[in-house]
């Protein structure tokens, strides 16, 4: 098995360059499209922090999916780690913060827009913008990936490895649009207070796991051969990494109550 | 509230100022206790091996709570001098209470009764955890004295 996977690792890392800058112009040109179209639609310049902020995302996006990071991810519990932060916590920052639902209902032509908002105020939508269920998604899947044999059959194979990292990618998305985006999120937007008690939360259902997983090193994640000492480095990244997503977010929900009081006033 | 009319304002001042404060002091204090003692003087440990699941997670949530705790009080007083109803010593006094209360709180709830881990390890811990506890008392004096004079 290692065998194979000498064998396969040239090939696939020689395509890493093309990969990650695909992915990222892709996201970044995509994204660049639908700005001009929505700056000729609304005849309003859109705000360049934005643009910024999805650039960034698309650089994290393309940096946590590229087959270094997934190489480093397989040899090493901190490679990992690596991945997990860039693509549920740091990718999701740039992205929600660059408020793409918003441009594309401005990008869009009234038809695609209704569709777009009927979309939008859908039952499940709804649900999934939930604070709390998007947290659960969110910080759920890490204790199923990391107190199950989950991670183990990650580390192994190639498919379960994709689907966690998606995972991580979207359940991260949603949680931090949820929590702390400019985007409409259904008719009835989630109160300050409900947002608030969901971040303390999630944050420290992850702090909690982040400490569980150092104190019980090298027995979790089940099945994992790393060495103890690697996996208690992992689980403080984890923990100093979670913080530093918490505080971006903490930041991001009260500069939007900041920004919402001042025009209520 | 009792005092009606145009006394109200300011005490509502008086009272978002303190709030917001508390809420700074207390996650600042227990962010020094982080950095300063987890991580510069690695006198605390992470995690110190007989620590029961339970108490992980209350401090976790803690943890959580604090941080959010001083970016929401940070942004609260931005919003009160934007609106010209902040009172600076309330707010000042705010931090040192919560701060001091907070300190109380790790040294008695924390390293005493959940027993997460102590001030410092292979030493005589009893000066270590009055000096601890002394210093929670004396900010919240401070922030006492500071409240109450106009």
């Amino acid at each position: 098995m290692n065998d194979v996977h000498e064998h396969g690792v040239h090939g696939w890392l020689a395509a890493a360059p093309v990969v990650t800058v695909l992915v990222a112009t892709t996201l970044a040109g995509g994204y660049l499209v639908l700005v001009r179209r929505r700056e000729r639609t609304l005849g309003r310049r859109w705000s360049g922090l934005r643009t910024g902020a999805w650039l960034a995302g698309a650089v994290l996006v393309a940096a946590g999916l590229s087959p270094w990071t997934v190489e480093a991810a397989h040899a090493d519990a901190r490679g990992h780690m690596a991945q997990h932060l860039l693509l549920g916590m740091y990718a999701p920052l740039g992205v929600v913060l660059a408020a793409p639902m918003t441009l594309l209902l401005g990008a869009s032509a009234p038809g695609t827009r209704r569709l777009l908002a009927r979309l939008l105020h859908s039952l499940p939508v709804r649900l999934l913008t939930r604070p709390a269920v998007a947290a659960v998604l969110d910080v759920g899947g890490l204790y199923v990936l990391y107190l199950t044999g989950l991670y183990t059959a990650a580390q192994d194979h190639p498919a379960p490895h994709l689907l966690v990292s998606l995972h991580l990618l979207l359940a991260g998305t949603l949680f931090t649009w949820s929590v702390a985006g400019p985007d409409p999120a259904g008719p009835h937007p989630a109160s300050l207070r409900h947002r608030v008690v969901v971040l303390v939360l999630a944050a420290g259902a992850h702090a909690f796991l982040a400490t569980l997983l150092y104190a019980r090193a090298p027995a979790l994640p089940p099945g994992n051969g790393h060495p103890a000492a690697e996996l208690e480095q992992a689980a403080l990244w984890m923990y100093y990494g979670g913080d530093i997503a918490e505080v971006a977010l903490a930041v991001a929900l009260f500069a939007g109550w900041y920004r919402s009081t001042a025009r209520r006033a | 509230m009792q005092h009606e009319t145009h006394t109200s304002p300011g005490a509502r001042g008086r009272r978002s100022s303190l709030l917001a404060g508390a809420a700074v002091g207390a996650g600042l204090m227990a962010a020094v206790d982080e950095i300063v003692f987890h991580q510069i003087l690695a006198w605390h440990h992470f995690y110190d091996g007989s620590t029961p699941p339970a108490a992980l997670l209350s401090d976790g949530l803690l943890h959580a709570a604090e941080l959010v705790l001083v970016v929401g009080g940070l942004f609260r007083y931005a919003d009160l001098r934007r609106r010209q109803s902040l009172v600076a010593r309330a707010a000042w006094a705010g931090g040192l209470l919560a701060a001091g209360a907070f300190q109380l709180f790790d040294g008695v709830v924390n390293h005493k009764v959940l027993g997460l881990h102590e001030v410092r390890y292979g030493v005589d811990l009893l000066p270590y955890d009055l000096a601890w506890n002394a210093s929670g008392v004396v900010l919240v004096l401070a922030g006492v004295l500071l409240a109450s004079r106009r």
